[in-house]
C-alpha cells in the first residue's frame, strides 16, 4: 500500500489511516448485498397511456413473461388505476414486482382530471409508507413498500408533438415519480420522422419546465453509458409477444407484409437500450431517487401542512405533544362552546314561558279583581234591599200602629 | 481499483461463485489475478441467446399465481450489483465501543484488528488517560481498503472501573449511548432531513479480566445494564494468561453466569447456506472469544506474524490454536459488521424509539391501540371522535331541551285551562247569587206594591170616614 501521512481534517479530528495488512472490511458491501438479496427486493412501476397504445404488451416484452392482463375497451368514465403483483425470481434474485396500469385514461371527452387519479394514487402510497414511520410501534424494514419507483409515460406515435394531456399530466407527474417518457408503437414512424420527432418532444418538455429522469451520472463506472442514454431519450420502443423465425432464431418481433420489427434489434427500436436503463443499470437508482427525493418531498409537504416546522428547536415528540394538547384544548374548546350556546337558548326560552306565565297570572289577576268588584255590588245591593225591606217593614209596622189607634178613636 | 470493481461484478454477474451467491471469504485471492473483461454488455447480450435457446423447451406460463417464469433473460438479476456499485460509492461507517478496566489490552487489541495504529504514542489508548471519572471519548478514523472505505469510530471509556467506589460508572456510557440515539431520532424526525449520519454505537466490546473464576459484579452490573442497548461481546482479555482447560473452564462458567443472570449477549446470527454455516458453527462455539492482541511483529519460525514473544515460546495472535482472535475478527470484521449494524437499527434504536414515543397514560399504562398509528392518524381519529361526541351530545341535548320545553308549555297549558275554569265556575257562582237576588227585589217590589196599594185603600177609607166625621160635626 502507498504510504500516507497521518492527516487531521480541521473539523472532525479524523484521521486516514493506512492499514499494514488485509483486515476484511472490503467484504462489508459484499455482506449488505447478501442481505438484500436475502430479503428480497422490490420494484413497482406505473404505467400511464391512452388505452391501446401498448401498455401491457410493452411489460410483458420487458419482463420476458406474460403478466395476465385483459385489454380493456374505451368506454371507461374514470380513470382508474388497476396494480397487479408479481414474484419474480432470476438467479437468486428475487424480485416483487407491482404493475400499476391506468384504465381509461384520455378515453373521456373532458380530460381535465385525468392525472388526478393517478396523483392520488402516488398520495396514497407515499401516505401509508409515512404513517408506517411515524407509528411508534413499527416495521420499517419489513414494510412491503408500495411506491412507485418508475412511470413509463407512453407517447402517442404521432410525430408531431407532445399532446395537451400529456404535457398536463407530466407536470403533475413530474415531482411525485420517476418520469420516464417513451414513444409507443414506433413501427409507424421512420428514423428521420424520429429524430425530428424526439427534438420536438424533449423541446416541449424543457419549455414547459418538466423534469423527467435522467439517468445518474456520477457513478464513474456507469457515467459514460448513462449519459450517452439521457441523449437518446424518449426511447422509441416495440413492443411484442409473438417470436418469428429469423435466420435460426426465434427473436420477437411483428411480422408485416413488408417486413418483420425486430423488438431486440437496436437498428429498429430502442427496445434494448429502455431495459438496459431500467432494469440492468438503473434500477437501484430509480427506487433510491423515489425514496431520497419524491418521498422526502411528499414528507416535507405533508408535516408542513399539518403545521411541523423545524425552526423551533424542539424535538419531534416535543412538537407531537404540543400539537396533541392544541389539539385537545380545541376540542375542548368547542365542545364549551356549543355547551354554552345551549345554556343561552335554554335560558332564553325559560324567559319566555316565564313571560307567558307571567302573563297568564296577569290575567287571572284582572279576573280576580273583576270577580271581585262584581261580588262587591252585589253586596252593595243585598245590603240595599235589605235596608228597604227594614224600611218597609218598619212602614209597614207604623200604619199598623196607625190603623189601629184609629180605629180606637171610633 | 474500478478494475477490481468491475472484475467483481463480473464474477457474481456470470455466475461463478460455487453457488451463485456471494461467498466473502473466496474472493480475496484469486480474483486479483483476474483481467478486466469488455463490456458487459456484449457478454450479456450473448449470454441472452444462449439463455433463450436454452429455454426455449420450458413451459411458458405458470397458471394463476403470481410467480411469473421468465421466458429469457431479463436482467434484474443484476440488480445486487447495483446495490454493490452504490454502496461502495457511498461508503460505510462503523462505531465500535471498548469497554473494560484499564490494563486489559483493549487498545492493542484494536490495533490488531484492524491492523493499523489507531492507538500510538501520539493518540493514546484510554489507559494512559485515566482521568478521575468516567469519561466517554471518540476517535474517529478513515480506512480504505480495495476501494471500500469505511469511517470507524471508536468510543472508549478510560476510567471506567478503576475508581474504588465503582457504583454507577457505567451511568456516562448508558447516557451517550442514548445520546446518540436521541441525535438519531432528532435527525429522522425532522421536517427537512438530507442524509441522517449514522453515529449511534453499533458494537461493544466488553473486556473481561482472565482471573479464571468467573465474572466480577461489576462486569454483571454493566452488562445487565446495556444488553438492551447495544450489542454486547463480551471478551477474554490477555488470554495467554489461561491454559485451554482453564479457558474452556472459564467459558463455562461466563457463559452460566450470563444465563443465569438473564444477560442478552450478541448472537451471531445462523448462515443459510450450508458450509458457510459450518465454518462459523465452529467460530461461533468459541464464544466469549479469548483473545490476545499484539502491535509487534515477530519472526517465529521463518515467518513474520503479529504475536507476543515469551522466553518458553511465541503466543501467535493470528493462530486459532493459541486464541480466538482470528474468530473474533472474521465474525466481527468479515461476515456480521452489516448484521450488527442492522440490529442496532432495528432492535436497540426501536427500543429506544418506543420507550421515548409511547404515550404513557395517567396510570402508566399505554393507551390500547396507539402503538399502531402514527401521531397524524391519531389526531385524526381523535378529532373524529369527538366530532361524534359533539353530535350526539348536540342531539341529546336538543332532545332534552326540546322535552323540557313541552312539559313546561304543557304545565302552562294546564294551569291556563284550570283558571279559566276556576273563573268561569266564579262567574258562574256570582250569576246565581245575582239572580237569587233579584229575585229577591222583584218579591220584595210586589210585596211593597201590595201593601201600599192595600195601605192606600186602607188610608183612603180612613180619609173618607174623617171626612165623613168631620162634616157630621
Amino acid at each position: 500500500m502507498a504510504t500516507t501521512e497521518v492527516e487531521r481534517t480541521l473539523n472532525h479530528l479524523s484521521r486516514t489511516l493506512n492499514l499494514t495488512g488485509h483486515v476484511g472490511f472490503d467484504s462489508l458491501p459484499d455482506q449488505l448485498v447478501n442481505k438484500s438479496v436475502a430479503q428480497g427486493f422490490c420494484f413497482n412501476i406505473l404505467c400511464v397511456g391512452e388505452t391501446g397504445i401498448g401498455k401491457s404488451t410493452m411489460m410483458d416484452t420487458l419482463f420476458n413473461t406474460n403478466f395476465d392482463s385483459t385489454p380493456s375497451s374505451h368506454d371507461l368514465q374514470d380513470v382508474k388505476l388497476k396494480s397487479h403483483t408479481y414474484d419474480l425470481k432470476e438467479k437468486n434474485v428475487m424480485l416483487k414486482m407491482t404493475i400499476v396500469d391506468s384504465q381509461g385514461f384520455g378515453d373521456q371527452l373532458n380530460k381535465e382530471d385525468s392525472w388526478k387519479a393517478i396523483v392520488e394514487y402516488i398520495d396514497t402510497q407515499f401516505d401509508a409508507y409515512l404513517q408506517e414511520e411515524l407509528k411508534i410501534k413499527r416495521s420499517i424494514h419489513n414494510y412491503q413498500d408500495r411506491r412507485l419507483h418508475a412511470c413509463l409515460y407512453f407517447i402517442a406515435p404521432t410525430g408531431h408533438s407532445l399532446k395537451a394531456i400529456d404535457l398536463v399530466t407530466m407536470k403533475k407527474l413530474d415531482s411525485k415519480v420517476n418520469v420516464i417518457p417513451v414513444i409507443a408503437k414506433a413501427d409507424t414512424i421512420t428514423k428521420t420522422e424520429l429524430h425530428k420527432f424526439k427534438t420536438k418532444i424533449m423541446q416541449e418538455l424543457v419549455t414547459n419546465g418538466i423534469k423527467i429522469y435522467q439517468f445518474p451520472t456520477d457513478d464513474e463506472t456507469v457515467a459514460e453509458t448513462n449519459t450517452a442514454m439521457n441523449g437518446v431519450l424518449p426511447f422509441a420502443i416495440v413492443g411484442s409477444n409473438d417470436e418469428v423465425k429469423i435466420g435460426n432464431k426465434m427473436v420477437k418481433a411483428r411480422q408485416y407484409p413488408w417486413g418483420t420489427v425486430q423488438v431486440e434489434n437496436e437498428n429498429h427500436c430502442d427496445f434494448v437500450k429502455l431495459r438496459e436503463m431500467i432494469i440492468r443499470t438503473n434500477m437501484e437508482d430509480l427506487r433510491e431517487t423515489t425514496h431520497k427525493r419524491h418521498y422526502e418531498l411528499y414528507r416535507r409537504h405533508k408535516l408542513e401542512e399539518m403545521g411541523f416546522s423545524d425552526s423551533d428547536a424542539k424535538s419531534l415528540s416535543e412538537t407531537y405533544e404540543i400539537k396533541r394538547q392544541q389539539h385537545v384544548s380545541d376540542l375542548q374548546k368547542k365542545e364549551e362552546e356549543m355547551r354554552q350556546t345551549f345554556v343561552i337558548r335554554v335560558k332564553e326560552k325559560e324567559g319566555e314561558l316565564k313571560d307567558a306565565e307571567k302573563d297568564l297570572h296577569v290575567r287571572f289577576d284582572g279576573l280576580k279583581k273583576q270577580h271581585a268588584d262584581e261580588k262587591r255590588k252585589l253586596e252593595d245591593s243585598k245590603k240595599r234591599l235589605e235596608e228597604e225591606i227594614n224600611a218597609f217593614n218598619q212602614r209597614k209596622v207604623a200604619a199598623q200602629q196607625a190603623s189601629t189607634l184609629g180605629k180606637k178613636k171610633k | 481499483m474500478a478494475s477490481l470493481n468491475s472484475v467483481k461484478r463480473e464474477a457474481f454477474f456470470r455466475g461463478e461463485t460455487a453457488n451463485l451467491k456471494f461467498d466473502p471469504s473466496a474472493r480475496y485471492g484469486s480474483d486479483r489475478e483476474r483481467v478486466a473483461v469488455k463490456e458487459k454488455d456484449y457478454n450479456s447480450r450473448e449470454m441472452d441467446n444462449c439463455e433463450k435457446e436454452k429455454r426455449d423447451e420450458r413451459e411458458k406460463k405458470h397458471g394463476g399465481d403470481t410467480h411469473k417464469e421468465l421466458e429469457g433473460y431479463v436482467g434484474f438479476a443484476n440488480l445486487p450489483n447495483q446495490v454493490y456499485r452504490k454502496s461502495v460509492k457511498r461508503g460505510f461507517e462503523f462505531t465500535l465501543m471498548v469497554v473494560g478496566e484499564s490494563g486489559l489490552g483493549k487498545s492493542t487489541l484494536i490495533n490488531s484488528l484492524f491492523l493499523t495504529d489507531l492507538y500510538s504514542s501520539e493518540f493514546p489508548g484510554p489507559s494512559h488517560r485515566i482521568k478521575k471519572t468516567v469519561k466517554v471519548d471518540t476517535t474517529q478514523v478513515m480506512l480504505k481498503e480495495n476501494g471500500v472505505q469505511l469511517k470507524l469510530t471508536t468510543t472508549d471509556t478510560p476510567g471506567f472501573g478503576d475508581a474504588v467506589d465503582n457504583s454507577n460508572c457505567w451511568q456516562p456510557i448508558i447516557d451517550y449511548i442514548d445520546n446518540k440515539y436521541e441525535d438519531y431520532l432528532t435527525a429522522e424526525s425532522r421536517v427537512n432531513r438530507t442524509g441522517i449520519p449514522d453515529n449511534r454505537v453499533h458494537c461493544c466490546l466488553y473486556f473481561i479480566a482472565p482471573t479464571g473464576h468467573g465474572l466480577k459484579p461489576l462486569d454483571v452490573e454493566f452488562m445487565k445494564r446495556l444488553h438492551d442497548k447495544v450489542n454486547i461481546i463480551p471478551l477474554i482479555a490477555k488470554a495467554d494468561t489461561l491454559t485451554p482447560e482453564e479457558c474452556r473452564d472459564f467459558k463455562k462458567s461466563i457463559l452460566s453466569e450470563i444465563a443465569e443472570h438473564k444477560i442478552k449477549i450478541y448472537e451471531f446470527p445462523y448462515c443459510e447456506d450450508e458450509e458457510e454455516s459450518k465454518i462459523q458453527k465452529k467460530l461461533r462455539d468459541r464464544v466469549p472469544f479469548a483473545v490476545v492482541g499484539s502491535n509487534r511483529v515477530i519472526d517465529s519460525g521463518g515467518k513474520k506474524v503479529r504475536g507476543r514473544m515469551y522466553p518458553w515460546g511465541v503466543v501467535e495472535v493470528e493462530n486459532l490454536e493459541h486464541n480466538d482472535f482470528i474468530a473474533l475478527r472474521n465474525m466481527l470484521i468479515r461476515t456480521h459488521m452489516q448484521d450488527l449494524k442492522d440490529v442496532t437499527n432495528n432492535v436497540h434504536y426501536e427500543n429506544y424509539r418506543y420507550g421515548k414515543l409511547a404515550p404513557v397514560q395517567s396510570d402508566g399504562k399505554i393507551k390500547p391501540g396507539s402503538l399502531t398509528k402514527d401521531p397524524l392518524t391519531q389526531m385524526a381519529e381523535e378529532k373524529r371522535d369527538h366530532d361524534l361526541k359533539m353530535k350526539k351530545m348536540e342531539a341529546e341535548m336538543e332532545q332534552v331541551f326540546e322535552m323540557k320545553v313541552k312539559e313546561k308549555k304543557n304545565k302552562l297549558k294546564e294551569s291556563e285551562v284550570d283558571l279559566q275554569k276556576r273563573a268561569e265556575q266564579m262567574k258562574k257562582g256570582l250569576e246565581q247569587q245575582q239572580k237569587e237576588l233579584d229575585d229577591r227585589w222583584r218579591q220584595f217590589e210586589k210585596e211593597k206594591q201590595e201593601w201600599e196599594s192595600a195601605n192606600d185603600r186602607h188610608k183612603d177609607i180612613l180619609d173618607s170616614a174623617k171626612k165623613e166625621k168631620k162634616r157630621l160635626f
